[in-house]
């Protein structure tokens, strides 16, 4: 399970730390747009200096909630403060936080410099310092030459990079990004990512950033917190997230799983035997469950964590055979999908370490997937 | 689709049609070209050709005859060296020296300015309230803003009469009121001249402002408040720079006709106020004396037209500047 709370690293995972005071206190936060429950009894804390991702689909309340830390929007009961204060009735405007929206939202009228002076003159600051604030921010987004140039004359790159800029140069505490790498392609959005967390290391500024995209939250987050339906179903690290995921939705919305519906046959506190229709043998995990006897649950076995082998395994549990239907190449890795004699289709990656393969798989291929008896995480149904 | 092309080509084949699409081929003259064609030859055929006539009127001369004025063309002789063009200038000259018509177009200009402003102060929060609206609204308050074009222009400003005159609805509502004890004298004032123009301009004020207020994208305005701007500022700031274009044109549409408008001041205002569009009706239809109007017309225009092109000019640099 996750580090301990004794963990001599707390200082950089304070939500480990009882004593730590959380920066952004969420307390039971609700959002109704008419009938519509956008927000559903959040509760949430957040910590100086952390990254953190708000992860879900689209509709499952995360904008809402970020647009509540805003100010654009007033939670229908609970409350939210930023370090301590209650920020119920306060305006935008006067709230210690900054946001980068998705659109960007660059004023079309004024250049890259009036852009990301704008902040500065709305507190009345001098204009000299105005000056060398704006020139030190563009130098460190790279955006020096631009200066003089207007929104619509540069690329969806540079745009994005205005606009943290922008929200920046007020040296806010908390920053918030709503889909920030949304826009970009694939190639700048990788670059852009690790940029983003060095500006954010950099500055000491708090993210808290609303994202759909798993891999973006995986790569950029201290912390997730996946939302569905208004709630937040789990936080935790981007490694407690995929390893140690609460729910089958968990699992399945991050990084792609393969699932199995059984039956619990022996629960004792060291270890637990599963019963699955769909694999030949038994399902052996390493470590006990709390759960009614012979109650319904489900197993759930990343991909990466089934081996394909020739011969068959010496266990009798924790193995099953099935016939090789696609094999996609993706240079890096391979993915196999499996088909099982009860007609259900597994997906298993597994690295090209070699580059010749002397197993050389292939289509039709009865093969032997096997698991180590830590793999599977179950979800008592 | 295709029963439509089909006819179209089989149009083609009869005889008068056929004519005409092998001449505009000849000139050069398809596809879309013919297209790109079309607003050009509208505007030559009803801007670029009577312009030019009335042009050619303003360097004639006044005769009793019909029509009203001298040819500019005279042949001396049967040969082409013969021909002589007289251009008589005194029309012009006329406008500078009798100082009656500049007054009257600063008196024109001055009334042009006040109303586009007014109309700007009262169409502006007008627009931005419609394009704020809930969408259900917004095309009804359209509707109701344009609903006074069913009725004739004349007719309206006839309608104010009623409304203004001593004797009139308001003069009555007022007394009724007990907020006057004698009626005001509201008719042929300059307040009535404004009134006019403002009402009968608006809906052409509101229009173009509406257009670029609705689609202005309000993240914008979350992004202002969000770096510390309160909302009026925000309006100031973004708001109103952002709808510039639909300042402008809005300006232009009352502005312009305003300058020359002739049956306002007429029907409204007093009668011995000296607008430049009520010379001009004099100088036409009283005096007969279509140069004279004609020069005045051409002045007019270009009192309206050099200061435009200066202005256009001026943005289009300021646009090219900003892309370098």
């Amino acid at each position: 399970m996750p580090s301990s709370a004794l963990d001599s690293a707390c200082v950089r995972k304070p939500w480990n730390d009882p004593q730590a005071e959380p920066y952004i206190r969420i307390e039971r936060v609700t959002k109704r747009f008419g009938d519509f429950v956008a927000v559903n009894d959040v509760s949430l804390n957040i910590y100086r200096t952390e990254l953190f991702c708000l992860l879900g689909g689209s509709g499952c309340g995360k904008t809402t909630l970020l647009r509540m830390l805003a100010g654009f929007e007033e939670p229908s009961s609970g409350k939210i403060f930023i370090d301590g204060l209650d920020m119920s009735g306060i305006p935008p405007y006067e709230r210690p936080v900054n946001m980068m929206f998705q659109s960007y939202a660059l004023f079309p009228h004024m250049s890259v410099e009036q852009n990301v002076a704008f902040g500065l003159k709305m507190e009345h600051k001098a204009k000299s310092e105005i000056a060398d604030r704006v020139a030190s921010m563009l130098k460190l987004v790279r955006l020096s030459e631009f200066g003089k140039r207007k929104p619509h004359q540069l690329s969806g790159g540079q745009r994005q990079r205005v606009a943290l800029a922008r929200a920046l140069i007020k040296q806010p505490k908390l920053l918030l990004l709503d889909e920030p790498l949304g826009a970009l392609d694939k190639k700048l959005r990788e670059h852009t990512q690790f940029e983003l967390v060095n500006i954010q290391e950099q500055l000491g500024v708090t993210f808290v950033v609303v994202t759909h995209d798993q891999e973006e939250a995986m790569t950029l987050a201290s912390r997730i917190g996946v939302m569905d339906h208004g709630k937040i179903v789990q936080v935790g690290t981007p490694k407690d997230i995929y390893e140690f995921p609460n729910s089958k939705f968990v699992a399945e919305f991050i990084g792609s799983v393969n699932l199995f519906e059984g039956q619990l046959v022996t629960d004792e506190p060291d270890h637990v035997r599963i019963a699955c229709a769909e694999l030949e043998r038994p399902v052996y995990v390493a470590h006990g469950i709390s759960a009614a006897p012979n109650a319904k649950v489900w197993v759930a076995i990343r991909p990466e964590k089934i081996q394909l082998s020739l011969q068959p395994p010496s266990d009798n549990h924790n193995w099953t055979r099935g016939v090789v239907k696609e094999i996609a190449y993706m240079g890096d890795m391979s993915v196999f999908l499996v088909k099982l004699a009860s007609g259900k289709q597994l997906r298993i990656t597994r690295p090209n370490m070699w580059r010749h393969d002397d197993e050389n798989l292939t289509w039709e291929q009865e093969v032997f997937l096997h698991w180590h008896d830590t793999s599977p995480v179950v979800f008592t149904a | 689709m295709n029963d439509v092309a089909a006819t179209l080509s089989t149009l083609r084949q009869l005889p008068p049609l056929r004519w005409l699409v092998s001449l505009l081929h000849r000139v050069g003259l398809r596809g879309r070209n013919a297209v790109i064609a079309l607003p050009y030859l509208w505007l030559v055929l009803f801007f670029v050709i009577p312009f030019v006539i009335v042009l050619k009127i303003s360097f004639a001369e006044m005769q009793t005859s019909s029509p009203p004025y001298t040819s500019l063309i005279h042949w001396v002789g049967d040969k082409l060296t013969d021909l002589r063009v007289h251009l008589n200038p005194s029309n012009y000259l006329g406008i500078w020296a009798d100082g009656i018509y500049t007054q009257a177009m600063l008196t024109s200009l001055k009334v042009a300015v006040i109303s586009t402003l007014l109309a700007l102060l009262i169409g502006y929060p007008m627009a931005y309230a419609i394009a704020r609206a809930d969408t259900r609204w917004r095309g009804m308050c359209l509707m109701m803003v344009i609903l006074p074009f069913w009725t004739s222009f004349l007719l309206r400003v006839y309608a104010w009469i009623g409304i203004l005159k001593t004797n009139g609805l308001l003069n009555n509502f007022l007394l009724w009121l007990g907020v006057i004890n004698e009626p005001i004298v509201m008719l042929q004032t300059d307040f009535a001249v404004y009134l006019g123009i403002v009402y009968s301009y608006l809906p052409f004020m509101i229009m173009p402002l509406y257009a670029t207020l609705e689609k202005m994208d309000l993240t914008l305005l979350e992004a202002a408040e969000d770096l510390g701007c309160k909302p009026m500022r925000a309006f100031f700031t973004i708001t109103v720079p952002l709808s510039m274009p639909g300042i402008i044109a809005g300006s232009m549409l009352v502005f312009i006709p305003a300058v020359g408008e002739y049956v306002i001041p007429t029907l409204l205002g007093p009668a011995d106020s000296l607008m430049i569009g009520k010379l001009l009706w004099t100088d036409f239809f009283t005096q007969r004396d279509w140069p004279k109007a004609s020069a005045v017309a051409i002045a007019l225009l270009l009192v309206l037209i050099v200061p435009l092109v200066w202005f256009q000019r001026r943005q289009a640099h300021a646009t090219e500047a900003g892309q370098q």
